[in-house]
Order: structure tokens, then sequence, then C-alpha cells
């Protein structure tokens, strides 16, 4: 049984490894990630961010605007969902009868 | 410089995880994987995403442990496997 | 839990400690917008501090300082605080969680309005995680006469 553990694990990571041999350098500022314009022609919206987020919400720091501002609405499901995991851990560990 | 240090966390986050699997003691392997989130924490931190390494040390290394330690308790500190 | 024993040391430390938790999770909450950080690790440093008061002092300690029933009503006020301010900000003309034209007194442009703006939802998620992480915490140790 050990030998199929590790077996699977030695797979799992070439298959990792293999799959990263394709990213593009981390900072490489020729990868498609980090262009002005996408592939299809138009402007990548992460450009908006960089120049706006400073005039448009009077704070420096850029994270803050992008999850409190431009994207609230993930920050908000984000924030539902770990409510909803409150409540499940309540409903399942909560006694109805204390014995 | 960073170039050595992020190899470094990195063989050692491959070694923890190695650990924590081969742990016969639960609270043993829930230990490792606090250091393991701290690791990883570093990690982040050391690749510019501060904000991520930031979260990943307070849930990871501070929370997370707490609770895993919990659910021993109510269970069993042992594994067979 | 099972072995229950009472360590006055332990008890001393976390007591010294969990006071600068506490204002270190208050400031990274309120400092959000100037430095890393923000609601949902603040959120968890104020946890981090409440559940430390109460592995290690008891629940007879941590009744004196943030009750069990008090945390799922207060779970609730962060959501709410996040999602009102959104619904009120759509309701004085704007789009939802669009926040210029939040109703705040004194004459602001529409960049110190969303700077305000932000900065009120940040305190409800902080909220909200505080209350959630010792909520689970209270229930998963719920019954047991923990040290």
């Amino acid at each position: 049984m050990k030998f199929v553990k590790y077996l699977i694990l030695i797979a799992f990571a070439g298959l990792l490894i293999y799959g990263s041999l394709d990213l593009p350098d981390r900072g490489d500022p020729d990868a498609w990630l980090h262009q002005q314009e996408s592939i299809t022609g138009t402007e990548v919206a992460g450009n908006y961010f960089i120049r706006q987020a400073y005039i448009d919400a009077n704070t420096p720091n850029m994270v803050t605007v992008v999850l409190g501002d431009y994207r609230s609405v993930d920050t908000l499901g984000e924030q539902v969902v770990v409510f909803a995991a409150g409540l499940i851990c309540l409903l399942i560990l909560r006694r109805y009868r204390e014995i | 410089m960073l170039w050595e240090v992020e190899l470094i966390l990195f063989l050692f986050l491959i070694l923890l995880a190695v650990l924590a699997l081969e742990a016969n003691d639960l609270l043993v392997a829930v230990v490792i994987l606090t250091i393991f989130s701290f690791t990883i924490a570093l990690l982040f931190t050391a690749m510019g995403g501060i904000d991520v390494g930031f979260t990943e040390a307070v849930i990871g290394a501070g929370v997370t442990g707490i609770f895993f330690i919990i659910a021993l308790f109510k269970t069993s500190i042992r594994t067979k496997d | 839990m099972r072995a229950r024993f009472e360590s006055p040391i332990v008890l001393l430390g976390s007591r010294l400690l969990s006071p600068y938790i506490m204002l270190f999770g208050i400031y990274v909450i309120f400092h959000g917008h100037y430095s890393p950080g923000g609601g949902f690790q603040g959120g968890a440093l104020l946890a981090a501090s409440i559940i430390l008061i109460r592995l290690s002092g008891g629940r007879i300690i941590s009744r004196l300082q943030v009750q069990e029933f008090f945390t799922t009503p207060l779970a609730a006020i962060g959501v709410i605080v996040f999602f009102g301010t959104g619904i009120v900000a759509m309701l004085f003309g704007s789009y939802f969680m669009d926040y210029h034209a939040l109703p705040f007194p004194g004459e602001m442009t529409p960049a110190e309005l969303r700077y305000y703006g932000i900065l009120v939802i940040e305190i409800g998620i902080g909220i909200a995680v505080m209350a959630i992480l010792v909520m689970i915490y209270d229930h998963m140790v719920r019954g047991e006469d923990y040290a």
C-alpha cells in the first residue's frame, strides 16, 4: 500500500512539473500575461486599474481598491461563503439537548 | 540573492510535506502542517505577493492549527496508516 | 479537553500577549488603505487574540471578554454592514457597490467618498470574520470542560 502511495505521489509531481514547463518565467516582460493588449487586440483591464486606482478612490494601496471597489461583488460573495461555513458549523455541531 | 532563498524554502517545503505525510502521531502532523503554512507564507512574500502571504500566515499558521488540534482531541490522536 | 490542568504561566503570557495582537488587528483593518492588509487579515488577527484567551483561560474567564451567545448576531451584523453599504449606495442613485453616492456628511469629492466607503466595508468584513471564527471555535468545544 505504501508503494502505491509513493507511486501516485511521484506520478502527480511529474505531471505538475511537466505542466509547469510551458509557463512563462515569473516577471517576464515579454509574456502574454504582461502585455498591454491581449491576443484579440483589446486593452487588458489591469491597465485601467493600475492607471486609475489612485485617482478613483484616493487610496495608495491598489489591492485594497481592487478588492473593495472594482471587484466588491466578488468580496461580497467570499463573505457570504465564509458566513455560510460558520452557519453550517453551527448547525452540525449544535447540541439540541444537553445530556 | 533572492533566488537561493526561494530554492531553500522550496526544498524545505517538500521535506515538510513528506514529513507530515509520514508522521504516526497526528499532533506532530498538525504542527508540521503549521510550519508548512508559515514556510509557504514566506515563499509568497519572497515572490512579492505580500497580501497573500499575510493571509496565509494569519489563517494557515494561526487559526487552522487550533481548529485541527480541537478536532484531534475530539477524535483519536493515533493513526493506523 | 480530556486532561484538565491549569497553568498560571500560560494564562499570564496569553493575557500579556492578547491585547497587542488585538491592537495590531485593528491597525491592520484601519491602515489597509496604505499598507498590506485589510478586513480579512485584521479580522483573523482579532479572532486569534480572542481564541488565545479562550484556549488558555477556560470558559469562566473567557465569559468576561466576549460572551458565547454574542458571536452569531455579530457575524450577521458584519455581513449586513457590507451588504447595506451597497444597498444604500444603490438607493441614493448609483449602482450597487459604487460608493460615490453614499450620503456621508460634508462636501467630498467622489474619490474621497469611495475612500470612506471602502473603509466601511473593511470594518464589516473584519467584524464578520472575527465573529465567525470565534463562533466555529465555540461550537467545536461546546460541552467539553476545556482548561
